[in-house]
């Protein structure tokens, strides 16, 4: 082979994206992002990821499941090969319903549920029937990653709400109320996640429910429940959904990710028949239908297998991996720093020491060979800095254990040149230094959006 | 080491068999996403251009799997330490493995950032004056002292940057003083020491080299215009963020000056193969040294490919003629 260079006659221009200048202006968040790269060494096994909220699927009688697919294909192939209903299938919708009963929705019908692929679709076609742009959207702050970048893509804003050990604080909501209506803005509904939240990992106390419920009621508030956890408990029985004590204020969110498998893609949305109505129609505009061949997959499992016993298998596992995680915290963790205790769910949600970044820290943790999400990713506003979140559902116990372990001399590594640099008075530098200047901080505005860029990818229902 | 060569080389598309590549790509740092995207592009142009071509990690399976299925050559598309610090390739050395690139001491010299820099300094290079430090000094000399005397020394902007590590993870351009003790807290968590240099304004260029042979050619200069005035990471890889000018915007005496510079640098750091200096041409037209990079970047936005394009190769055609030039060699 012989090489020759024949150099262009012209200078290039190359800006790689021919199309830059044409994208809409709502994708302007999408780069790349230095978060993104540092979460590919996740994949390697030398790393203890305590960042992906993988659900443990290894854990399900994968043969049974196998052979009942099978069979759903060799038996009833042209029924689960072929397009379906875009509300879904009607004898899943039913067996939906009785998934729903467990927490207390004892009179949803199944006419009044459309299935989705997964309840990240679910969330999607509500915001989309219910957003424009520059609407208003309460959430809790910190708030579910996924629905933060389904908000951001409708081009609503989000307004975080205030939540501490026993969920979304109702006062703090009434009060983001009161001020959005004295500014006149749009508040189109609450998002919340009143099951061991994903990150935050704390649930809605019985009484708070019904104090949120009351509000509703009281300023006209729609509330979209997502509850991919709630059966997930560890210490006592499902709680009463907030569905179930308002069936015309709140949509309802479900999924079977967490339960049975978050590959098949399955979730659902409740709602009053009018909004069903149009979610039907926005599904059929986006996916047509929902697949047929794994709808038919989870009506067959709910049918034939065990799978109330299959939760409780996964709840104990999960338990397990929650108390690994929370003993090596407690033995392991430097002084000020402080994390959520769930009793359900996969997430911890740690505090670091005053004055450390999660997301700065995040190379050394990388170099240290552990993951974690640091909690900017689940603010719209760009707080959340000394945050992070914490999984334990995928890890064995004793990894757990050495991922705590690595993460423990991560921060105090971090302390460390802390100890060195956040005393530094730049007022006294003698050669540049503006003198008597402060440091600026940032102007946090209660309303942002569209949301950072610097988001995780995260596993969702 | 010497470098030894068995046998010339048949060139690629001659031979009974086409040449069977592992291309290296992955690692366990913070490029792995880049170097998987760069191992990714490695493997098609190779497989373009007719060669066996196929990526690996640089994992536990890595030595069993060489042994079992040689490679005639290997291609590194490592990012980060290990592929380019001359760790992996001591390795590659010692398993009698041929590969594309610089030797291991030649890596681990231009791995070493300041390092490079006092070298190149030695040879007559422009650089731009620097210190590095690691965090040991600042805690026990006092921050505010140290950083009164860099200051003092280098004055305002600067630039601080990991001492070692490259897609700008971890650099910052710092104007005003009181951002400064955080950027360094920044940075230290890329690594143990910072490297602080006196930052220069002007027009930034990426300097290819490549040997197919015939000693080091400077490939045309690709001039880099961020649309963020900044070209950190997100620039870098997001396709669109970026304008880039194949050959630079700049009068022929300083493009000139630039391929000069970047060849000089290659041979005095005894790089071989391919190399990307990254330097800054000041408004008077001087071209500053500022990196040199000895596994440059082969993703869809990277700079080599853009320099090999407008240098009239193909880059399946390069990649195929430097992997062929190794087949058979050691070091």
């Amino acid at each position: 082979m012989h090489l020759s260079a024949h150099p262009h006659p012209s200078p290039r221009h190359p800006r790689l994206d021919p199309l830059a200048d044409r994208y809409a202006a709502r994708t302007h968040g999408m780069k790349t992002s230095e978060i993104r790269a540092l979460f590919s060494v996740v994949s390697r096994p030398e790393v203890v990821s305590l960042a992906g909220g993988m659900p443990a699927v290894t854990a399900l009688p994968l043969d049974a499941v196998g052979s009942m697919i099978g069979e759903l294909v060799s038996g009833m192939g042209a029924q689960t090969l072929q397009y379906g209903s875009g509300q879904g299938d009607p004898r899943l919708r039913e067996r939906i319903c009785d998934v729903m009963a467990l927490e207390g929705i004892t009179d949803a019908a199944p006419s009044e549920v459309v299935v989705t692929v997964g309840s990240q679709q679910g969330l999607d076609l509500v915001t989309r029937v219910f957003c424009d742009p520059g609407d208003v959207i309460l959430a809790e702050g910190p708030s579910y990653v996924g629905a933060l970048g389904v908000f951001q893509s409708s081009e609503a804003r989000v307004r975080h709400v205030a939540m501490d050990d026993d969920g979304l604080i109702p006062e703090a909501l009434e009060q983001a109320l009161l001020e959005c209506r004295a500014n006149g803005d749009r508040v189109k509904f609450l998002y919340t996640v009143p099951n061991f939240h994903n990150p935050a990992g704390v649930t809605l106390t019985e009484e708070r429910r019904d104090a949120i419920i009351a509000i509703a009621d009281r300023y006209d508030l729609l509330v979209i429940e997502d509850n991919p956890y709630g059966l997930l408990g560890f210490d006592h029985e499902p709680m009463r959904a907030l569905r179930a004590r308002n069936s015309e204020r709140v949509i309802y969110l479900g999924s079977f990710s967490k339960t049975f498998s978050p590959g098949l893609r399955v979730g659902w949305v409740l709602a009053p028949l009018a909004v069903r109505e149009k979610l039907v129609l926005a599904t059929e505009a986006q996916v047509l239908c929902p697949p047929s061949l794994t709808q038919y997959a989870v009506a067959r499992y709910l049918d034939t297998q065990p799978w109330r016993e299959q939760i409780k298998l996964f709840t104990e596992l999960y338990r397990e991996r929650r108390d690994a995680t929370l003993e090596s915290l407690e033995a392991l963790m430097p002084r000020g720093t402080t994390w959520t205790r769930p009793d359900g769910g996969f997430y911890v949600w740690l505090k670091l020491p005053h004055g450390l970044d999660a997301k700065l820290m995040q190379p050394r943790a990388v170099g240290a060979h552990v993951a974690y999400v640091p909690g900017i990713g689940f603010y719209a506003d760009g707080s959340g800095r000394e945050y992070m979140r914490l999984s334990y559902c995928y890890p064995e116990p004793d990894q757990i254990r050495e991922g705590v372990r690595r993460l423990a001399r991560v921060i105090e590594a971090e302390l460390d040149l802390h100890s060195t640099f956040d005393t530094v008075d730049t007022g006294r530098f003698r050669a540049v230094g503006p003198m008597g200047s402060t440091p600026r901080t940032p102007d946090v505005e209660p309303f942002v959006g569209p949301a950072n860029s610097d988001r995780f990818e995260d596993r969702r229902s | 080491m010497s470098e030894s060569t068995a046998a010339p080389a048949p060139a690629p598309g001659t031979e009974p068999h086409p040449l069977r590549a592992v291309v290296l790509a992955g690692g366990l740092t913070f490029e792995r996403e880049v170097s998987l995207s760069s191992g990714t592009q490695v493997v098609e142009e190779l497989t373009r251009a007719g060669l066996d071509a196929e990526v690996r990690d640089a994992d536990a399976e890595l030595l069993p799997g060489l042994t079992a299925a040689p490679a005639d050559a290997v291609f590194i598309a490592l990012h980060g330490a290990t592929g380019e610090d001359g760790a992996l390739r001591a390795v590659l050395d010692l398993a009698g493995v041929p590969y594309v690139g610089s030797p291991a001491a030649a890596c681990r010299l231009a791995w070493d950032k300041p390092a490079a820099k006092s070298v190149v300094r030695s040879a007559g290079v422009t650089t731009p004056d620097w210190v590095a430090l690691p965090h040991s000094t600042f805690r026990e000399l006092g921050a505010g002292a140290v950083l009164d005397l860099i200051v003092a020394r280098l004055g305002l902007p600067l630039m601080v940057k990991p001492a070692s590590g490259g897609s700008a993870l971890g650099a910052q351009k710092i104007s005003r003083v009181e951002d400064l003790p955080a950027a360094m807290v920044s940075c230290f968590a890329y690594g143990d020491t910072v490297l602080v240099e006196r930052f220069v304004d002007g027009v930034e260029l990426a300097l290819s080299v490549i040997d197919l042979g015939n000693g080091p050619e400077a490939l045309p200069a690709v001039e880099i215009t961020p649309a963020s005035g900044v070209f950190d990471y997100t620039s870098r890889y997001t396709p669109g963020l970026t304008e880039y000018h194949v050959p630079a915007r700049v009068d022929a005496g300083v493009a000139e000056r630039a391929a000069e510079l970047a060849v000089r640098v290659h041979e005095v750091l005894g790089l071989a193969d391919l190399s990307r200096t990254d330097a800054i041409v000041s408004p008077e037209g001087e071209v500053h040294f500022l990196e040199v990079n000895v596994s440059p970047g082969l993703t869809e936005t990277s700079m080599l490919p853009m320099a090999i394009e407008a240098a009239g190769y193909e880059i399946g055609d390069v990649l195929a003629r430097l992997l062929a030039n190794r087949v058979g060699t050691t070091r």
